[in-house]
C-alpha cells in the first residue's frame, strides 16, 4: 500500500489495529505505553514496540509529548500508520523519530499481521 | 503544487542553522504539507504552551532542554501559565520537588529566548499583535482573542509547534492564516441581556457546543468589555472546536453573515449554568482569573475584600501575569487581597497548578476553568459571578 510520508524512517514488526481514534494526553500511560481510556478498543494494551494503526489522533496537543515520554522510556510504538495523521500525532511523531506514513488504507491490515513500513517511500506491506 | 521553501528556509531544514532548528523546521514543513499549505510566511509574535511542569513531565522537559542546546527565539516570544507562582509558591502549599522541576522548564525556554512572563493573556502584557498580523500561538483562549477580537491571524498551535515557530519565525501558510477560512458559518442571535463576566463564559458555553467547528457569527450582543470578551473567548474555545468568532459591532474581521440562524436565549444561558453546577458541591477553594485577570478586575476584588477575611477552610487563588501582580502591589490591591486572607498568585492558574486531591468543590466565574477542575482535578463545580464568588470566600 502507498501512502505518504509523516516522519522518516523504516521498522517491521507485528501489527496493533483500532478502529478507534487515539488520545495518548490522558488515553496512553506514558510510563508504560499501555492504553487506559475507559471503553477504548485497545484498554490494557501496549502499543509499544508495536506497528500500531488507528484512523487519526484525537485530544490535547500534550499528546505529542506523551509520544516523546514513550520513545525516552523505550515504549513507543515501532512505526505508526494512520487513515489521516493529525497535527499532535504528527508533531509526536517527529519529535520522537518514530516513522510515521498515513493515507493508508488501514482496514486492510489485521492486528497480528507483520507489517513492514518503509516510511521514507510511504509504502506499507503485509508480510504475513 | 507542494511546500515550496525558500534558499534559507531550505537551510533551515537541512541542518545549517543548527539542530533544533532542524527539528523546528521539521515540524512546520510536515504540518505545511498535511495540511497542503504552498509556502511558509514570517511571523511576529509567538504564545507557547505546555509550560507546567504538571503537563510536561520529565520526557517534555528533556525535549525543551534539547532543543534549549543550541536554539534561539526569532521573535517576541511569550509563555502560557506555569503551574506555580513563580516566587511564591511555598506560601500556596506546592512542594519543593515540583518547583524545582517547574523551574527547569522556565529555565530552559529562557535560555532559548523566550520572555518568562507565565501567562494565558499575553496580549494584556506587552505580547499584543494588531490587525492583519500573521501570529503563531498556542493557548486556545489567546488563539481565539487574537484571531477574532485583535484580527491577528493564527491557527490553534500545540506547544512544540508553536516553539518551531519560534526558533524558525515561520509558520506554513494554511487554515487561519488564509482569509477564505475564516468567514462566519452560522449566525447566533442573542436574545439575552448579557451583564457580567460569567454570562459570557455561560455563551461560550452554549454557542462552543452547538457550533463544534462551524465558525460563529454573533449578533445581539450590545455591549462587552475586554475582560468579558476574553472570557467568551475561553469558554467557546474550550466548548467547541472554533478558533475564531464574530461579534456584531465589536469585532474587526470582515464576513458575510451566514443565512443559517439560531438563537440563544436567557433560559439557553440558564441551562449551561445547570450544567456547570454541581449538586452538592462542597465549596473549598474559590479561583477567579481564568483567562488570568486584568489589573481592572483585581482592583475591583480588592475593594470587594477590603477589610473582610476569608473563611478558615476556604482558600481563594486570584490568578494574574507577574506584571499585573507588580502593578497590583503598587496600588495597594495585593496588600488587601492578602490580607483579608486570598492569594494574589502570578504565573499559574487553577487549570495547569498541581491541585489535584487538595480541594473537593471549585466556586468561579470561568466556564473555562469548571471544565478542568472536573476534567483534570476531580472538582465539583460552580460557575458564579466575581462578587458572588467573593462573598462565598468570605461568608
Amino acid at each position: 500500500m502507498k501512502g505518504r510520508k509523516i516522519f522518516k524512517g523504516k521498522a517491521t514488526g507485528e501489527a496493533l489495529v483500532t478502529g478507534e481514534d487515539i488520545s495518548f494526553y490522558g488515553g496512553c500511560d506514558p510510563e508504560t505505553g499501555k492504553i487506559v481510556e475507559k471503553g477504548h478498543q485497545l484498554e490494557g494494551k501496549s502499543v509499544s514496540g508495536k506497528i500500531l494503526v488507528f484512523p487519526t489522533g484525537k485530544g490535547s496537543t500534550v499528546g505529542s509529548y506523551v509520544l516523546y515520554a514513550l520513545k525516552k522510556a523505550d515504549k513507543a510504538p515501532l512505526a505508526i500508520i494512520n487513515k489521516t495523521t493529525d497535527p499532535v500525532v504528527a508533531v509526536g511523531c517527529i519529535i520522537s523519530e518514530i516513522p510515521t506514513v498515513d493515507q493508508i488504507e488501514i482496514e486492510e491490515i489485521k492486528t497480528g499481521q507483520k507489517v513492514e513500513v518503509d516510511a521514507d517511500k510511504g509504502v506499507v506491506s503485509v508480510v504475513e | 503544487m507542494g511546500l515550496k521553501l525558500t534558499k534559507e528556509e531550505q537551510e533551515m531544514l537541512e541542518g545549517k542553522q543548527g539542530k533544533a532548528t532542524r527539528k523546528a523546521m521539521e515540524i512546520i514543513t510536515t504540518l505545511g504539507e498535511i495540511y497542503g499549505a504552498e509556502r511558509l510566511i514570517p511571523v511576529s509574535s509567538v504564545q507557547i504552551a505546555g509550560v507546567s511542569y504538571h503537563n510536561l513531565g520529565e520526557a517534555g522537559l528533556e525535549y525543551l532542554s534539547e532543543m534549549a542546546e543550541d536554539g534561539r527565539t526569532r521573535v517576541l516570544t511569550t509563555l502560557n501559565p506555569a503551574g506555580m507562582d513563580l516566587e511564591e509558591w511555598k506560601k500556596h502549599g506546592i512542594s519543593e520537588d515540583f518547583a524545582v522541576n517547574q523551574q527547569r522548564v522556565v529555565d530552559a525556554f529562557e535560555k532559548m529566548g523566550v520572555v518568562t512572563t507565565c501567562t494565558c493573556t499575553p496580549y494584556l502584557i506587552g505580547n499584543l499583535p494588531h490587525y492583519g498580523e500573521h501570529i503563531a500561538w498556542a493557548e486556545s483562549s489567546a488563539v481565539c482573542f487574537s484571531n477574532s477580537v485583535i484580527g491577528a491571524l493564527t491557527n490553534r498551535e500545540g506547544g512544540p509547534s508553536a516553539l518551531a515557530s519560534a526558533l524558525t519565525g515561520r509558520t506554513a501558510e494554511y487554515g487561519l492564516h488564509l482569509q477564505e477560512n475564516r468567514v462566519a458559518e452560522v449566525k447566533y442571535e442573542v436574545e439575552a441581556e448579557l451583564t457580567e463576566t460569567d454570562d459570557f463564559g455561560l455563551l461560550g458555553h452554549v454557542i462552543g457546543e452547538r457550533t463544534g467547528k462551524k465558525i460563529p457569527y454573533i449578533a445581539g450582543v450590545k455591549h462587552a468589555t475586554t475582560e468579558q470578551l476574553k472570557s467568551f473567548s475561553a469558554s467557546v474555545a474550550t466548548y467547541g472546536g472554533v478558533a475564531i468568532f464574530h461579534m456584531e459591532g465589536l469585532t474587526p474581521n470582515r464576513t458575510t453573515i451566514p443565512d443559517e440562524v439560531e438563537t440563544v436565549t436567557r433560559e439557553d444561558l440558564n441551562a449551561a449554568r445547570a450544567t456547570l453546577d454541581d449538586e452538592k458541591a462542597d465549596i473549598d477553594f474559590i479561583s477567579v482569573g481564568c483567562p488570568h485577570a486584568s489589573i481592572k478586575e483585581i482592583a475591583t476584588i480588592a475593594e470587594m475584600l477590603e477589610g473582610k477575611q476569608v473563611t478558615d477552610g476556604k482558600t481563594v487563588w486570584i490568578t494574574t501575569a507577574k506584571p499585573t501582580k507588580d502593578l497590583a502591589v503598587k496600588m495597594g490591591f495585593y496588600d488587601k487581597i492578602e490580607k483579608a486572607g486570598a492569594f494574589l498568585v502570578a504565573d499559574a492558574c487553577c487549570a495547569v497548578a498541581p491541585l489535584k486531591g487538595r480541594f473537593t468543590g471549585l466556586m468561579t466565574d470561568s466556564a473555562k476553568a469548571c471544565y478542568y477542575a472536573r476534567g483534570k482535578n476531580n472538582f465539583k463545580t460552580e460557575i458564579r459571578t466575581v462578587e458572588e464568588c467573593i462573598k462565598e470566600a468570605v461568608s
